[in-house]
This record gives structure tokens, C-alpha cells and sequence, in this order.
């Protein structure tokens, strides 16, 4: 006898969430409060000594944001999770959880902008530098390893790059090194892949685009595996009495979820980048229908691939799910199949003949594709990352994080496709003007 | 493996424990698991004979040397000890009658666990009784544990 496995599509509605003990409520309340009233004394010393479960001040948790972090947690086949106000809250949690003055990061250098600026400029100033390397080459990873190599930082599927990860070839570099993978899973979301089934440790979000979905709310979300050996002699804020937090050792009083509760006690608490439970309870309402979207954005987004490859006015376009992308194989081993096919998330970039141009004129001729920084809404989505979303980095920095002069990334909705096709096809011509 | 209903029926049926190797020191794990425990209406029972002077007391209660010396009927045998030091002990749970012997997360002694079975009692390895409880009867979804329930029925303690 064993416990029923439950699929991912029901895992999306149910996780994390129970009617509510109170009130016998079948969806989930928003407890908009800021504290929680102790029951005693003795309740309350035990709740500050981690004794026992339960909730202080909402800067720390709250039972709507913990809804939201358990279901990403079991979308991912991890342990536990922790919310943040942001995709950029929950990767720089992560890293400081884990890094301290003097490490050293190994980072795909095929990043989303905000990321390469956090390691490359924001945390250098902590002394916690990062080598950056080829993310389609798990032997770069492993030659950019040094003694002092704390973690090993790529996404799953490059923003805007495109760029495929070999996750478990990667995890095997990081943990020859006793140093943890962390994978940022938001362009396929836990629908399309599970990093950590495939040994990754640690998985972060910007949960802001497909698992919200809806492009109305900023939230971001941490997920540990519960089975990286924290006491391998590396990570001694895991193991050592907590000078934070009047002298508990995380990893032997939590053991597998030790590496979240630290980031909740000693990051969180302290940093306060939490997430409101509003916006966590709007996150949900996405993430009960993310499978039913992811499918659709998939096959959407493959029939615009094909439309475009098809196209004379149209000089190149990188989609993952296309059977010529250079890393094909391995997104078919690593992505869940959507209609036959690789689902390979609604994120595809090309080039409009007429170089950076003529992809301007694409994207202001465009009807209802909107032209904003963002990926993974309902909408379709447009933007020249050159000139926006990695405008900050230098032109050598924009090769290395896949970002072309005439790149133009679409986020492909789940509009009517013949719409959308329309849409480009007008958006092209006046282009071509 | 424990499946959530077996877990859940030993939880309700067990309200008296022996913790075995029980610290006095507030910052241990066994002793976040006991305080826990007695917190929820679990009458927990210190064995350990480290402690067990004349009138000494763990949470408020008598420390005991072994499981044996316990005057009274005891239903959950809870250890805290090393892999290789469980067999005794499971002999012990048997003979006092135990319901349950349960072996704290990183302790698995198959035989022991095989004894105690064929002793028709409920067996758990592997697992910390605190967290099982908080994760069948709330609390550990608090702070954003995956507890594997799915469920449309109100929780009820």
C-alpha cells in the first residue's frame, strides 16, 4: 500500500490547500492580517525557538502565501518552498541563503538581463564573485569550478536566449564540486519540466509569468529538492548554531526542508522581500488553469515558429520545439510532450529581415500584440531585448546572454492562433515597408 | 513506506510516548520533538539514563532509565538513537507492550522493525513524529512544506 501519486493537473488545483479548518471554505480565504495572536506564553516561546509550527507576523508567512508555496513545491516534485515579492526576490533569496563573503558562483552566461546584473554587479559588491560560461556546455561549467565554488546558477530555458540547459549533466558537474544546482524553471514552468527530477536542488520562479499567467502580479517562489547534503563540510550556515537565530543548527533540527526554513528565518525575516498575501492568492487563481494555458501556449507558439520559419520576410527564428533547433534532443528528454511534440513554452525569438529596423517598425505596427517587458500572459507579447530588457548590459555581455542586434522575442498567448498569425503576418508587411 | 492513513491512525491511537534518548537541552531535536508533542496533548515520557538521577525531569516530566522501569502503560515508543543501538530497545517496546515502535528520520534498523511487526505492532522508520504530525494535522504547511495531502474534507485534529 502507498499513498496515491497525484498528476500535475490536479496537483495545480488541490496542493497546499484543504477546506478551511475555520470556516469549512472551499476556495482559498485571503488572510489579510499582519499577525497572528499567541495562544500563551509558552505558545509563543515555542514559535520563536521553531518548537512549533505556526504563524507570528506575516513578513515571515502567512497561511494564503503558504497555499501558493506548497503547491509550486509539490508542481515540483520538491520538498518545500518560499515565497517572494518578486522572481529577482526569490533568485537573490536563494543565492544568499546559500553564499557568503569570499564564494564564487558558476553561472550560465545566457541569462535573463536582471539576473547576469545581479551577480555581475550586486552581489561582486558583497565580494561573491561569478565566472560566466557557455550554458549549452556542461564541460564549461565544470573547468569554471574552483575550490571556493559555492553554486552553479543557469535557467532551464533561456530568457530570451532559448539557450536549453542539460540539467542532470550540469547537476553531476555541481555535485562532483559538493555545490548545489540552481535552476531558474520559469520559462517552461513546473508544467513543461521538474529541474529537480532531473537532480537539481534548488529551483526558483518568477512566478509573475506563467504560473500567475494573467500579466496582473509580481510574485517569485524558492523550491528545495530536501536532498542536497548540507553537512558535506561546505555550507557551514547550514549546519553551525545560527548566530541569526539564537543558536539553532537548520540543518539538523529540519533536515530535508532545513534549507528553506533558513531562508525563511535568516533571509527573509531579515530582508523582508515578502510577498503580500493578495498577490499570492491572485498567483493561485493563474495556477489552478496553468496546465490547460501551458498547452496551448505550446501549440500556439509552434504553429507561429513554423508560420515564421516559413516566411521570405523573416530571416531566422530560435524555438526550442522546432525539430531543427540545435538542442532538439534534449528538449524532447527534458520537456513534457504536448501534442505529440516537445512542449517547449510559448517563448520563440527571430529576426525581421531589415535588421533592428525593421523589427522596430514589426513591433509598432503590430494590432493587439502588446509591446511591453514581459513574458508568460494570456496575451501575446513582443519586445526588442536589445534595447529594453537587456539594454543595461554592454554588447559582448547582450552575445554572451543570446541577445542578437535584431532580436525580436515573442511570448505567444493563447489568443486564436489565426489572429495571431494575422497579426504578424500585417505586423511583417509593414515591416517590409 | 507509512501510507497517510496509517500515519494518521497511529497519531490518534498512541497518546502516550516514550521518547528514547530524550535531551535536556533545549536546542536539540529531540527535544523540539518532544516539546512539540506535549504541546499537542501527547503525554511524553523521558528515557534516558544520561538524566536519570533521582527526581530528575525533562518538559516537566520524570526521566527514566529504560522503557522497562516506566510504571505505567506506555504507546508509542519514539527513538532517538543510533541505527545499530535499536534492536534492544524494540525487544524492550515489545515486552512493555507498546503499540508502536517509531524510529526518528536518519534511524532504520530493519530487524527491529521486523521484530515489532511480528509482534503486531504498527512500525515507522525514517520519520520524526513531530513533523509527521504537523504535516497530517497542520502546521507544516505553514511555512510551505509539500505535506502530500489532497483532500476536499475540513481537517479536523
Amino acid at each position: 500500500m502507498a499513498d496515491h501519486q497525484f498528476q500535475p493537473e490536479t496537483l495545480a488545483i488541490h496542493a497546499g490547500q484543504v477546506p478551511d479548518r475555520a470556516t469549512g471554505a472551499r476556495a482559498l480565504p485571503i488572510y489579510q492580517s499582519t499577525s497572528f495572536v499567541f495562544d500563551s506564553a509558552d505558545h509563543a516561546a515555542s514559535l520563536f525557538n521553531l518548537q512549533t509550527f505556526g504563524n507570528v507576523y506575516s513578513r515571515l508567512s502567512n497561511p494564503t502565501v503558504a497555499a501558493l508555496e506548497e503547491r509550486v513545491a509539490a508542481l515540483e516534485g520538491g520538498r518545500a518552498a518560499v515565497a517572494a515579492a518578486s522572481g529577482m526576490a526569490s533568485e537573490a533569496m536563494a543565492l544568499m541563503t546559500i553564499l557568503q563573503q569570499g564564494d564564487h558562483v558558476v553561472a550560465a552566461g545566457a541569462l535573463y538581463g536582471g539576473s547576469v546584473t545581479m551577480l555581475a554587479v550586486s552581489l561582486k559588491r558583497f565580494g561573491i564573485e561569478t565566472s560566466f560560461v557557455d550554458a549549452t556546455r556542461p564541460e564549461a561549467f565544470a573547468a569554471a569550478m574552483r575550490p571556493n565554488t559555492r553554486a552553479v546558477f543557469a535557467e532551464s530555458l533561456g530568457n530570451p536566449s532559448l539557450t536549453v540547459l542539460d540539467i542532470a549533466a550540469v547537476a553531476e558537474v555541481a555535485h562532483a564540486h559538493g555545490v548545489p544546482l540552481v535552476v531558474d524553471n520559469t520559462v517552461p514552468s513546473p508544467f513543461l519540466c521538474n529541474p529537480i527530477r532531473l537532480g537539481a536542488d534548488i529551483v526558483v520562479h518568477s512566478a509573475t509569468k506563467y504560473l500567475g499567467g494573467h500579466g496582473t502580479t509580481l510574485a517569485g517562489v524558492l523550491v528545495e529538492s530536501g536532498k542536497f547534503p548540507w553537512d558535506n563540510g561546505q555550507f557551514p550556515g547550514m549546519t553551525e548554531p545560527s548566530p541569526g537565530y539564537h543558536g539553532v543548527k537548520f540543518f539538523e533540527t529540519f533536515g530535508d526542508f532545513a534549507f528553506c526554513m533558513r531562508a525563511r528565518m535568516e533571509v527573509l525575516r531579515v530582508y523582508g522581500s515578502t510577498l503580500s498575501p493578495t498577490a499570492a492568492w491572485q498567483i493561485l487563481q493563474g495556477v489552478e488553469s496553468l496546465h490547460v494555458r501551458m498547452e496551448r501556449h505550446c501549440t500556439n507558439a509552434r504553429k507561429v515558429a513554423q508560420f515564421l520559419q516559413a516566411d521570405a520576410r523573416v530571416g531566422w527564428v530560435n524555438y526550442p520545439g522546432l525539430a531543427d533547433h540545435p538542442q532538439y534532443a534534449l528538449v524532447q528528454k527534458q520537456m513534457r510532450s504536448v501534442d505529440g511534440a516537445p512542449g517547449a513554452s510559448g517563448l520563440l525569438a527571430f529576426g525581421v529581415k531589415g535588421g533592428t529596423e525593421a523589427g522596430n517598425r514589426f513591433i509598432e505596427a503590430a494590432q493587439f500584440m502588446s509591446h511591453v517587458a514581459n513574458i508568460g500572459d494570456t496575451r501575446t507579447l513582443i519586445i526588442h531585448p536589445a534595447s529594453t530588457t537587456h539594454r543595461q548590459l554592454d554588447s559582448q555581455q547582450q552575445l554572451d546572454a543570446g541577445v542578437l542586434p535584431d532580436m525580436v522575442r515573442m511570448s505567444v498567448g493563447i489568443e486564436h492562433i489565426d489572429d495571431i498569425l494575422w497579426d504578424i503576418d500585417q505586423a511583417l508587411a509593414a515591416a517590409a515597408r | 513506506m507509512n501510507t497517510i492513513a496509517q500515519l494518521r491512525r497511529i497519531l490518534h491511537q498512541c497518546r502516550t510516548i516514550a521518547v528514547v534518548g530524550l535531551s535536556a537541552e533545549w536546542h536539540r531535536p529531540s527535544f523540539f520533538a518532544a516539546k512539540y508533542m506535549q504541546s499537542h496533548g501527547y503525554r511524553v515520557v523521558p528515557v534516558n539514563p544520561r538524566y536519570a538521577v533521582s527526581g530528575a525531569e525533562i518538559l516537566g516530566e520524570k526521566v527514566y532509565a529504560d522503557l522497562d522501569q516506566i510504571p505505567f502503560a506506555v504507546d508509542m515508543v519514539d527513538v532517538f538513537r543510533r541505527t545499530e543501538d535499536v534492536l534492544p530497545i524494540a525487544q524492550q517496546a515489545i515486552a512493555i507492550g507498546a503499540q508502536c515502535l517509531w524510529q526518528q528520520i536518519g534511524v532504520m534498523n530493519p530487524e527491529a522493525d521486523q521484530l515489532a511487526r511480528a509482534a503486531s505492532m504498527d512500525t515507522v522508520m525514517d520519520r520524526c513524529v513531530k513533523i509527521e504530525h504537523a504535516r497530517l494535522f497542520g502546521g507544516l504547511n505553514w511555512v510551505g512544506v509539500n505535506t502530500g495531502v489532497i483532500s476536499a474534507r475540513r481537517p479536523i485534529t
